[in-house]
């Protein structure tokens, strides 16, 4: 599903206040269906708080002032009528840290549902099945069919990791945001998660956020480069490495600040 | 080279020295300070069982007073104080506990949420003798309960609140902010997230916070004494509910005055043995929390 001009979410003249702190200037912006688009910069230009107004949990800080309009799948999300708790349904998020709750890898992947249906789908036959489709998607079923049991905190991070992708899917997401998502992993366990974002990839919307360069170059498919809470370009990733068009651009994927 | 200067390379120079001696020092002056804790428990405990010796024994504890209260046991006391301290903990802990996951999870920071935290703070802070002549004049005489075990326990729960307050607020904030994320993340409401997610995990530090505030219900005196404890009762020996709930009572704290200061001719050791219950009941309470505690954060890992 996405709207006629094929974005997932189209950013128009956001801007954002942490009390009087400016963190975002005038954000504007079309992600692309089903792509994965990066968003690189140097420590503290914005690019966490733009990933988290995406599906607004800025707003658990009371302090914080959104301005302008995001639209996810056509839809305004700062419109009245939006309910945080749909929303959040659609646009799920991966943290750098792999966050799974203190429960069992089974009550994890479920948690969701739990969360948001009633009735049938809460019956053991369709948790199961629910269990076993996310975990098949994120390459984790093979792995921990037996162990569905075990506490999720026992599992190596990337398991983890994976297990927090999981965790969404039974939701039926549109969008998945990812901040550093692999930052926290190894060198197999950040190929891993790529190699899952991979296969996410076209069912999904991704947008992740990475300090890695050379990550934003492999996985990406559309690049974005903020600095100080302003998007200064934003283009296709070889197009974006390869002939940047700002200057500042440049100095930055060449190394020489961030 | 250092060798011709007459120091080994690395050895210690004379400031060195001197900077180790202090360090020496610091240390064993902080080490006995804290080692002085030890001595007035011993002393205390020590000294209370020796004068106690000659009555402490089961019967002790079942046996109701005798002969105007100079012999016989601490039974009616006994009860007492259980009744109040478990009365006064059934009104303050939901109370308190509900109150603290409104402050901690819900709360935003305006003037009306400053407002209550101001409360909570001083409430803390209102001596005992004044909580005393609230509930005096709250439960016994504007709510009409009169002199009885709920208005005394009442006047006990609202002491502990603010503690229990403080207590949960803080085993609420342990929690790490990463699960509460996790739960907004997929749409969880903050009530579903408190219930799946923040509660199981504070649930260790929330008890054990309760359960240290029974040591503190049930050594008070005055604000018992104000509202609902009396001198003496009449009840069997070994007798588990010998009260009415709108009856008086005794309780230990009130029952160690009373014999120690205002009954002539107490057998000595009885006063002695008083405070040694009342002192056992704190500290085996206190003893539950903590291996509880114990218990509840082995099961967890994060
Ligand atoms: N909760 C907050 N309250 C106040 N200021 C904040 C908060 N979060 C972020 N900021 C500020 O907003 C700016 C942008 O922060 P943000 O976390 O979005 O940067 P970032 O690009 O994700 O940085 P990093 O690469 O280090 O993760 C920073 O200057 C930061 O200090
Ligand atoms: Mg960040």
């Amino acid at each position: 599903m996405n709207d006629a001009t094929g974005h997932s979410i189209t950013a128009r003249d956001v801007n954002l206040w942490y009390g009087k702190f400016q963190a975002l200037c005038d954000v504007t912006l079309n992600i692309k269906h089903g792509f994965i688009t990066s968003l690189i910069g140097p420590s503290g230009c914005g690019k966490t708080t733009l990933l988290r107004c995406f599906n607004r949990v800025n707003e658990r800080y009371n302090y914080v002032t959104t301005k302008g309009e995001i639209l996810v799948l056509g839809k305004n999300i700062y419109d009245p009528d939006v309910s945080l708790i749909e929303l959040r349904k659609s646009v799920g998020m991966v943290f750098q840290r792999p966050n799974p709750l203190p429960v069992s890898v089974y009550e994890n992947v479920v948690f969701g549902l739990r969360v948001h249906a009633g009735g049938d789908a809460l019956r053991k036959p369709a948790l199961d099945e629910a269990v076993e489709k996310a975990l098949t998607e994120v390459n984790l079923w093979h792995d921990l069919k037996d162990r569905l049991d075990h506490k999720a905190i026992t599992l190596q991070l990337e398991q983890q990791q994976k297990l927090c992708i999981a965790r969404l899917l039974p939701l039926k997401p549109e969008i998945i945001l990812m901040d550093e998502p692999c930052s926290a992993l190894d060198v197999e366990g950040t190929a891993a998660i790529e190699e899952l974002m991979f296969a996410l990839k076209g069912r999904y919307t991704i947008v992740i956020v990475t300090h890695n360069m050379a990550q934003a170059r492999r996985t990406s498919d559309e690049c974005i480069f903020m600095l100080l809470g302003k998007v200064i370009e934003h283009r296709r990733t070889e197009e974006l490495f390869l002939t940047p068009a700002n200057l500042q651009t440049t100095e930055y994927i060449e190394g020489r600040y961030g | 080279m250092n060798a011709s200067t007459g120091h080994a390379m690395f050895g210690e120079t004379p400031p060195v020295r001197r900077k180790l001696r202090q360090e020496a020092l610091a240390q064993w002056v902080f080490g006995a300070m804290a080692a002085a804790m030890i001595v007035p428990l011993l002393l205390i405990v020590g000294y209370l069982v020796v004068r106690a010796a000659p009555s402490l024994n089961l019967e002790f504890l079942l046996e109701v007073p005798k002969r105007g209260m100079t012999e016989g046991g601490i039974w009616p006391a006994f009860v007492g104080t259980l009744y109040l301290v478990f009365l006064s903990l059934a009104f303050s802990a939901p109370i308190g506990i509900l109150a603290a996951v409104y402050l901690n999870e819900y709360a935003r920071d305006n003037w009306f949420n400053r407002v209550i935290n101001l409360a909570v703070i001083n409430l803390a802070g209102v001596p005992s003798i004044v909580h005393a002549l609230f509930g005096l004049g709250a439960f016994v005489y504007a709510a009409r309960f009169g002199y009885s075990i709920i208005s005394a326990s009442l006047t006990l729960a609202i002491m502990t609140l603010p503690v229990i307050i403080a207590a949960t607020r803080e085993a609420l904030a342990s929690v790490p902010r990463s699960f509460r994320e996790a739960c907004w993340n997929v749409g969880a409401t903050r009530w579903q997230t408190i219930w799946a997610v923040v509660l199981p995990n504070s649930i260790s530090g929330i008890l054990t916070g309760i359960i240290l505030e029974v040591s503190r219900a049930a050594g008070e005196t005055a604000p018992v004494m104000f509202t609902g404890v009396v001198f003496f009762k009449a009840v069997e020996r070994g007798d588990l509910f010998p009260y009415y709930l709108n009856e008086q009572c005794m309780a230990l704290s009130m029952h160690l005055y009373t014999i120690s200061t205002q009954v002539p001719g107490v057998k000595e050791s009885i006063p002695f043995a008083t405070a040694i219950v009342l002192l056992a009941l704190v500290l085996m309470v206190n003893a539950a929390a903590i291996s509880l505690r114990v218990y509840l954060r082995s099961r967890k890992k994060w």
